[in-house]
């Protein structure tokens, strides 16, 4: 960090201690996305906030959130002939019902981890005689770019590609989230990258219709100091709006090619979050005019029904209502070499991030201070 | 997941760019961010483009903390 960078850094702890202060009552702020989540941990800016503010993990991590049958379905197709499940890395550990993708690949089925869709759809055009069955999790930030894959799909006639679409949207999530009287938020550390698709204005009826105030932020520790300072100011003032932090890329009306794309390709329609359960509009699915592309349509898998893992709360965990040391099986039973649930296996999972800095507390590193 | 990198544009040749990230030049699809020019910033993400960094910044977090200044000394 150059001696500019660490000068505003000191600024914006001395405007967070400074507000914290003055803070009427104690608050809970939830930070929705799980990149923000392993930046706080990381940062060490848990310390840095008074006891009058807690900081609450939200449902932003597409990992967490994607039910068991999704990863049962994608299974199955890892073990059928001439099928190759293509992946993102995050999904590769998730245990669904009864295992994983990576068990599966152990049973000799095929699945290639990828990085972009768009090798998803080189690995298709390479292997004519194979299906290539791409799992399509995330949230905006990941949809349109599936989107495009579709339309490359779709241009050059690849018959052999499609996708099994999972994607999910983040404002109908939240405003499930701001209705639940339980957590009694006073505001929201938006996501910098879903926003820099969607915009500011998706979330302004969060402010106007369920007065929860909001910043969109970036990743960057001094990023995220801002953001707590600005939702500070406005409980201070007493407003409730929603503003841009990370404004070197979220404009208010987003990405519009991004958007155009999503919309040309997806329809929005209801969707099922672990620990949310189905909540009307927050999903997208393939568009009739490529259902050629549809998985689900194309060629269904055949599952059971699909099981919950006994005694993990991930649920819970997601939606802000249960720390991952309350889950008995924390840290035991369930570890990242042996993730039970979903939030242990990913690298934003609450529980996983929570695992990897409590190990690391006790092996005495204490955290890097911005 | 929703992770972004930013990176700076160093060739274009029709949607596909070139892009120094890390100092490791990556081939990044360009398609979602139309009108960006080589020695622009961008966020990638998944192999693509997803939205062009400005410049803007920086001057508000000295704003606002002459802000917070200001209602310290009230
Ligand atoms: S610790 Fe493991 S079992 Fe418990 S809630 Fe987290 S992921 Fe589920």
């Amino acid at each position: 960090m150059n001696e500019p960078e660490k000068e505003k850094i000191k600024a914006l702890i001395f405007c967070v201690k400074s507000l914290c202060h003055r803070l009427p009552e104690p608050v809970n702020l939830m930070e929705v996305c799980g990149t923000h989540t392993v930046a706080i941990y990381r940062s060490g800016i848990k310390q840095i906030l008074c006891h009058k503010t807690r900081l609450i993990s939200g449902p932003g991590c597409p990992v967490c959130v994607t039910p068991n049958e999704l990863v049962d379905k994608a299974i199955w197709y890892a073990l059928q002939s001439h099928t190759i499940v293509a992946t993102f890395g995050d999904m590769f550990k998730v245990p669904g019902s009864y295992s994983s993708l990576a068990e599966a690949k152990t049973k000799g089925g095929k699945v290639q981890l990828t990085y972009s869709p768009l090798e998803a759809l080189e690995l298709a055009k390479r292997n004519p005689e194979e299906r290539v069955v791409f799992l399509g999790v995330g949230f905006e930030t990941t949809a349109p770019l599936v989107a495009s894959a579709i339309l490359k799909a779709k241009e050059h006639n690849l018959s052999n590609f499609m996708v099994l679409c999972g994607h999910k949207t983040i404002p109908q999530a939240l405003e499930k989230i701001a209705n639940n009287p339980f957590l009694n938020l006073q505001g929201l550390i938006l996501p910098g990258h879903v926003s820099c698709i969607i915009g500011k204005n998706p979330y302004e009826f969060l402010a106007q219709d369920c007065n929860l105030r909001g910043v969109i932020s970036g990743f960057e520790p001094g990023d995220i100091l801002e953001s707590i300072c600005l939702l500070y100011k406005q409980i201070v003032e007493g407003r409730c709006e929603i503003e841009v932090q990370y404004r070197r890329a979220v404009s208010p009306e987003g990405n519009q090619e991004a958007l155009a794309v999503l919309e040309r390709v997806f329809t929005s329609s209801d969707s099922e979050w672990r620990g949310l359960g189905i909540i009307a509009n927050s999903g997208l699915s393939i568009r009739e005019e490529f259902s050629n592309w549809d998985a689900d349509l194309v060629y269904p898998a055949q599952i059971g029904k699909p099981i919950q893992h006994k005694g993990c709360i991930c649920g819970a965990v997601i939606t802000g209502l249960k720390e991952p040391e309350e889950c008995s099986l924390f840290g035991d039973t369930c570890n990242p070499e042996h993730p039970v649930g979903p939030c242990m296996v990913s690298s934003e999972g609450t529980c996983g991030t929570h695992f990897l800095y409590q190990a690391r507390e006790i092996e005495n590193e204490s955290p890097v201070h911005p | 997941m929703c992770l972004g990198v930013p990176a700076k544009v160093k060739k274009i040749e029709g949607e596909w760019g070139w892009l120094d990230v890390n100092q490791l030049l990556l081939k990044i699809n360009l398609s979602l961010v139309p009108g960006v020019k080589i020695g622009d910033y961008v966020i990638i993400h998944a192999g693509f483009a997803i939205q062009k960094l400005s410049a803007e910044e920086g001057e508000s977090t000295l704003e606002l903390f002459k802000q917070i200044l200001e209602i310290d000394e009230k």
